[in-house]
């Protein structure tokens, strides 16, 4: 051939290095910035720079911050889990049932989520609230007498927004890897007497099981640290660690607890991530 | 079987029932009369979009939104282009590390993203203003650039570029005659998705912009007064249909490269 195995070197990283030294100043330097910021501490303007754990003490033992870690986390988790057994059994119709109009379900799917997610949480807030969609929805059916008050600024709105927001990023992974699978599988485990109930928990669950994983981290790792939906639709008891952060950030002055809060739940959603993976990986070695 | 997928197609449509409602409210409630949203519908009005007319302060979040959008999305190509072409054309080490490094801003949450910009930004003194906000959209959406040039490279027939070379053109006349008419297509849609992107991005936005409001962030603050919900929804409804026009169209482009690189016959 006539490239060898240093040119091809030279001439990749010749391309690459631009977008790479871009992402090593706007990516990799912040980040190791933030991480320095933790250990170091501010008194109103004035930073300190010497170097502590003060930070990281502070949001490992005080209650609002362990309050607030836990609820990202069960908020993350639950809406992950919804929005993936939802997903399923969509992107299951879609692939096994979806005939020739499969591309058009996909598309079908997608459209309701080019509203900026800004305007999508906005709407849970709108149709969840006292004098809300819902509410004078059911009041005009007479369903209802007085506008339910249980519906928003609580956790399970927050879950509930987060189900719907983040709907296509479970489906669309989930119907990529239910199309893989070969069907002449199936037919195979029929002819061998395995009854539908089987063929599904033998074969398909399986075999989309990397579909299933991909969409439960692309969720679960942005969700914990979601922002804008908590702040909407999740009350005082909705809020989360980026709320935390934020006010940390600006109001009260204190970035590097911010950074620390920051560094924190990054560690615990990558923990949390790899474990996941270590735990599920007899089922994504065979790609 | 059958009975089991009667449910399931059930289940489909009430699902997509439950994806679309809230994004269907926009258009019913910009169209209506009232200023509280809520039901019964009141009658048929424009006055909402009408309003949008005259709030200064949201054409100047218009602007720089927009600039914002150019700005970033071709900035985010040319990078993606780069990136890509590097990783589908030559094998090297590191790459697949340096790949994924680019890319992570697609999983990390925004708001760390958003934060670490900041912390830096301050550090060096640096005024938040449009350019930050740019600088930090670029990051963002470098990943979706190169997503998207993957799959225009990865169709891309080596043959093609060494016939070119055969014939006596230099590197960069392959490129600028061979790749890039080729390529088109994908750089186009790439600098679509990448547009809509970043006009609907709010968190690193609402970190490093500033005074220079962008459109998000401006309709962040809207939300605070319940006076102005019909016209924010009114906002809702053009910007829905703006994306969805430019998404259409880049999707048209997208296809257009596949076909334009099937067009061409493969010798093996």
């Amino acid at each position: 051939m006539k490239f060898t195995f240093n040119n091809d070197t030279k001439k990749g990283w010749r391309l690459l290095s631009i977008p790479f030294i871009f992402s090593l100043l706007l990516l990799a330097a912040p980040l190791t910035m933030m991480f320095l910021l933790s250990f170091w501490t501010q008194d109103y303007l004035t930073l300190d720079k010497t170097f502590t754990f003060k930070n990281y003490i502070e949001a490992a033992t005080q209650p609002v911050y362990k309050l607030l870690f836990t609820r990202s986390l069960i908020i993350s988790l639950t809406a992950t889990f919804f929005t993936v057994l939802l997903a399923f059994p969509m992107a299951y119709f879609i692939s096994f049932h979806g005939g020739e109009r499969k591309a058009l379900w996909l598309f079908l799917i997608t459209i309701p989520f080019w509203t900026s997610y800004l305007i999508r949480m906005f709407l849970w807030k709108v149709i969840l609230g006292y004098n809300g969609v819902l509410n004078s929805f059911l009041i005009w059916l007479e369903m209802i007498t007085e506008p339910l008050t249980f519906l928003l600024y609580n956790a399970n709105a927050v879950v509930l927004a987060l189900t719907h927001g983040w709907a296509p990023f479970a489906i669309l992974p989930i119907f990529v890897s239910l199309e893989k699978i070969d069907r002449s599988l199936l037919e195979a485990s029929t002819d061998l007497g395995d009854s539908a109930i089987d063929q599904f928990f033998r074969i398909i669950l399986p075999l989309s099981a990397p579909g299933v994983i991909g969409a439960a981290l692309i969720i679960f790792i942005p969700t914990v640290g979601d922002y804008i939906t908590p702040k909407l639709v999740g009350g005082t008891d909705g809020l989360m660690i980026a709320n935390m952060i934020q006010v940390q950030f600006s109001k009260a002055n204190n970035a590097p607890l911010a950074a620390a809060l920051s560094v924190s739940s990054l560690m615990i959603v990558s923990f949390i991530s790899i474990v996941f993976v270590l735990f599920n990986r007899k089922y994504l070695r065979r790609y | 079987m059958s009975k089991s997928s009667k449910y399931l197609k059930i289940f489909a449509f009430t699902y997509l029932i439950f994806l679309y409602a809230p994004t269907l409210l926009l258009p019913i409630f910009s169209f209506n009369k009232s200023q509280i949203i809520a039901f019964p519908l009141t009658g048929f009005s424009f006055q909402w979009f009408e309003a949008l007319l005259y709030q200064d302060a949201l054409h100047d979040a218009l602007k720089n939104s927009l600039i914002v959008a150019i700005s970033s999305s071709i900035l985010a190509t040319i990078l993606g282009t780069l990136a890509s072409r590097a990783t589908t054309r030559y094998d090297f080490k590191g790459k697949q590390a340096s790949l994924t490094f680019i890319l992570a801003p697609l999983i990390l949450p925004e708001i760390i993203v958003g934060v670490s910009l900041l912390i830096v930004l301050i550090q060096l003194g640096i005024t938040l203003n449009v350019w930050s906000v740019i600088l930090g959209h670029t990051l963002l959406l470098a990943p979706f650039s190169i997503i998207i040039m993957n799959s225009a490279f990865n169709n891309l027939d080596l043959s093609l570029e060494e016939a070119s070379m055969d014939l006596g053109e230099n590197q960069f006349g392959t490129f600028y005659r061979v790749i890039l008419p080729l390529v088109l297509p994908g750089i186009i849609a790439s600098l679509l998705i990448g547009f809509t992107l970043s006009l609907d991005e709010f968190i690193i936005a609402f970190f490093l912009t500033g005074t220079d409001t962008t459109l998000p962030v401006y309709i962040w603050a809207q939300f605070r007064f319940p006076k102005k919900l019909p016209a924010t929804m009114a906002l809702g409804t053009i910007l829905l249909i703006v994306s969805l026009m430019l998404l259409s169209l880049s999707e048209y482009f997208r296809r257009r490269s596949r076909m334009l690189e099937d067009s061409i016959p493969n010798k093996n």
